[in-house]
């Protein structure tokens, strides 16, 4: 009896070692999460703010003639950015016209007709796009895909839309087989992985018991996925499609390969172009003289402004999509 | 458990020890970044180098500009450009240049029915394509130079190189040099705002567009011509003979080139005199600290420099690089023990 009432103190005296020795654990767990997550912070302000820095010169001296100017001129040193931010913003777009209904199609047959053992390899086999290194698209796109546009698909074009008013305009020649158009196909496969995963897996978020009503209805497959998976994941698929436009925006390897890069901005389709990151990587080399590093910079702090606010409107989709579904 | 600790200590220090030996081998090696017209040369060049003396090359093809960024950095031992700086530059950094090596630079064309070497071109005419003012393969203009060709009516796509180079330097240089139009509209530099047709990256990116393009026109290396079978046109020279691309024709550039009054040695060689030159030459420079830091390794640099304009004329030739000539070198190596110093001393121990 007075044995235990001597031990007493000694065991609550361990417990509260024990219960401090715990606090300590968490409270140093949550310190370090909690760096970790303002590191990513820092990084991100760190960017922006040498990016501004970097590019100062070039908008000091162009001013907002720099997003205005189509001229590109690292012999008298005069530099606008038009060209590439129309490049950059048309094949991107023109990549999402393509990627959009494709990655949704295969995500719908994926989800609702597949039969169950081709599931697999199929999902697989689309996953594996996004598993292939830019530069192998690139190589791919001038040695395979442009010829075979050039001497195929683009004279046909050329001629069946000749002396259509507007659309002459759209696919005028002479066929090089690098271009706008060319770099958008590229693109378009290279973003399907995107799209067509995140779409799978938002249709995977709507409940079996409303799509089962609906069968019960009488509806088929074709009413069901129009009148009530897509209406249900329709911002789930934006966010996956904004995700994808980020990427698009952002691709150099496979870009500067197939558009030509020639610094101008033309209606045709089929006419070399440029985006921001082809023209980086081609001349930041080469850059020599403080005007011309700095106006490549400064299509840097463009290019990272664009991405930055397609991806964020992205994420708040795909946000607002988990609150509804209470993922 | 203690057992497991000590070999792990073990390892760790056999790790550390295998680390200081490998940094010791390589900082014996040689460090350098920049032109990618040297690239093969230099390459083969320091293969030998290495089998003979033990010391290896870095070498970086970055581009002509990179190479400038980071020799001035101080990131490498010397840099390699195929666009010379100017004094004024050269003042600033505490930099000496040199020539390396020479080489040419060839118009490529892809026209059904006409043989590499068979087309005939000049300066003019060709600043006119490049321009957009030449439309066509049958123009007048080339029509005049070529009477006896039967030139098809194919529109002219124009291939430019897409990332800045030293090669798209020389060649505007010669169009700067043969037409005021050129001069006034575009000018010349590593990379410039080309009027019309599509850039390619890299010589390998011209070269293809080119091959895969129905009268395409492009200019890469000779080297690079010759060794894909791209079919080249002959060019009309100062002199206003019809010259081939050869290495006597290059070399013919190279001996007309006067390197004993230049300063700095900047010399371009485009559009030199003489009957046999061929019109668009051009040279890699070297670019080196005056006062460099790491005087050791700036006088291995130094060495094998040496070594290869004296024993690497074989391999430069057997890559069609036209070598520095023997006076050339004599005056370079003059230049070296006048302007590379450490501690007062000249750092180059050659003779």
């Amino acid at each position: 009896m007075s044995a235990v009432q001597e031990a007493l103190p000694a065991v609550r005296g361990s417990r509260d070692a024990t219960v401090r020795r715990f606090a300590l654990t968490d409270s140093i767990f949550h310190a370090t999460t909690r760096a970790a997550a303002i590191l990513v912070l820092v990084l991100l302000g760190g960017v922006a703010i040498s990016l501004f820095a970097g590019s100062w010169q070039a908008l000091s001296t162009f001013g907002f003639s720099f997003l205005t100017s189509e001229s590109w001129n690292p012999v008298t040193e005069k530099f606008g950015a038009l060209a590439p931010i129309y490049g950059t913003i048309i094949t991107s777009a023109i990549a999402i016209l393509i990627a959009v209904p494709l990655g949704i199609g295969i995500a719908i047959f994926l989800t609702e007709l597949c039969p169950r053992p081709l599931r697999r390899p199929i999902g697989m086999a689309v996953e594996l796009l996004a598993g292939i290194p830019s530069i192998i698209y690139g190589i791919w796109g001038l040695f395979v895909l442009a010829p075979f546009l050039q001497t195929t698909v683009q004279p046909f074009i050329i001629s069946v839309f000749h002396g259509i008013p507007g659309l002459n305009g759209l696919f005028a020649g002479p066929p090089y087989g690098i271009g706008l158009l060319t770099s958008a196909m590229i693109l378009a496969i290279m973003i399907l992985p995107f799209i067509t995963s995140i779409t799978k897996d938002v249709f995977d978020t709507v409940p079996s018991v409303l799509k089962e009503s609906a069968y019960g209805i009488g509806c088929t497959t074709w009413e069901v996925t129009r009148r009530v998976v897509i209406p249900y994941t329709r911002i789930g698929i934006m966010g996956g499609v904004m995700l994808a436009l980020g990427r698009a925006l952002g691709e150099t390897m496979a870009v500067t390969f197939v558009i030509g890069n020639a610094h101008r901005i033309s209606t045709s389709l089929f006419a070399p172009a440029t985006t921001i990151s082809a023209t980086i990587a081609n001349e930041f080399t080469e850059a020599v003289g403080d005007l011309y590093t700095s106006s490549l910079v400064a299509l840097g702090l463009i290019l990272f402004v664009i991405t930055f606010l397609i991806l964020a409107i992205a994420r708040y989709m795909l946000m607002r999509i988990d609150a509804r579904t209470g993922a | 458990m203690r057992h497991f600790i000590r070999s792990a200590a073990v390892a760790i220090a056999m790790a550390t020890a295998s680390t200081f030996t490998l940094s010791a081998a390589m900082a014996a090696d040689l460090s350098g970044a920049g032109s990618t017209f040297i690239y093969p040369v230099f390459a083969k060049w320091a293969d030998t180098y290495k089998k003979d003396t033990g010391i290896g090359l870095n070498y970086q093809s970055i581009g002509s500009g990179g190479g400038i960024k980071q020799v001035i950095a101080k990131t490498v031992t010397f840099g390699a450009t195929d666009k010379p700086m100017s004094d004024a530059d050269l003042e600033k950094n505490g930099l000496v240049q040199f020539p390396m090596v020479m080489g040419g630079i060839v118009p490529i064309v892809n026209l059904t029915g006409v043989k590499p070497g068979e087309l005939v071109l000049d300066g003019k005419t060709l600043a006119q394509i490049y321009l957009g003012a030449i439309t066509t393969w049958d123009d007048a203009a080339i029509k005049a130079l070529n009477p006896t060709l039967t030139l098809p009516s194919t529109a002219i796509a124009v291939v430019h190189r897409s990332d800045g180079s030293g090669t798209t330097f020389n060649f505007t240089d010669y169009l700067v040099k043969l037409s005021p139009d050129w001069k006034d509209k575009v000018g010349s530099d590593t990379a410039v705002e080309w009027p019309t047709g599509v850039g390619a990256k890299g010589s390998e990116g011209v070269a293809n567009t080119v091959k895969q393009t129905d009268g395409g026109i492009g200019y890469v290396e000779y080297a690079y011509a010759k060794q894909n079978n791209l079919s080249y046109s002959k060019l009309v020279n100062a002199a206003g003979k019809v010259v081939e691309p050869s290495l006597e024709s290059f070399g013919a550039a190279a001996s007309n080139a006067d390197f004993k009054t230049a300063k700095n040695f900047n010399v371009i060689i485009t559009n030199e005199p003489g009957d046999t030159t061929w019109p668009i030459a051009a040279s890699t420079w070297v670019l080196i600290h005056k006062a460099p830091d790491d005087a050791a390794a700036t006088g291995e640099a130094l060495k094998f420099f040496a070594w290869a304009y004296k024993d690497g004329k074989e391999t430069a030739k057997a890559l069609d690089y036209v070598s520095i000539p023997d006076s050339v070198v004599d005056l370079i190596k003059a230049s070296w023990k006048a302007d590379i110093q450490a501690g007062g001393k000249p750092v180059y121990a050659g003779e």
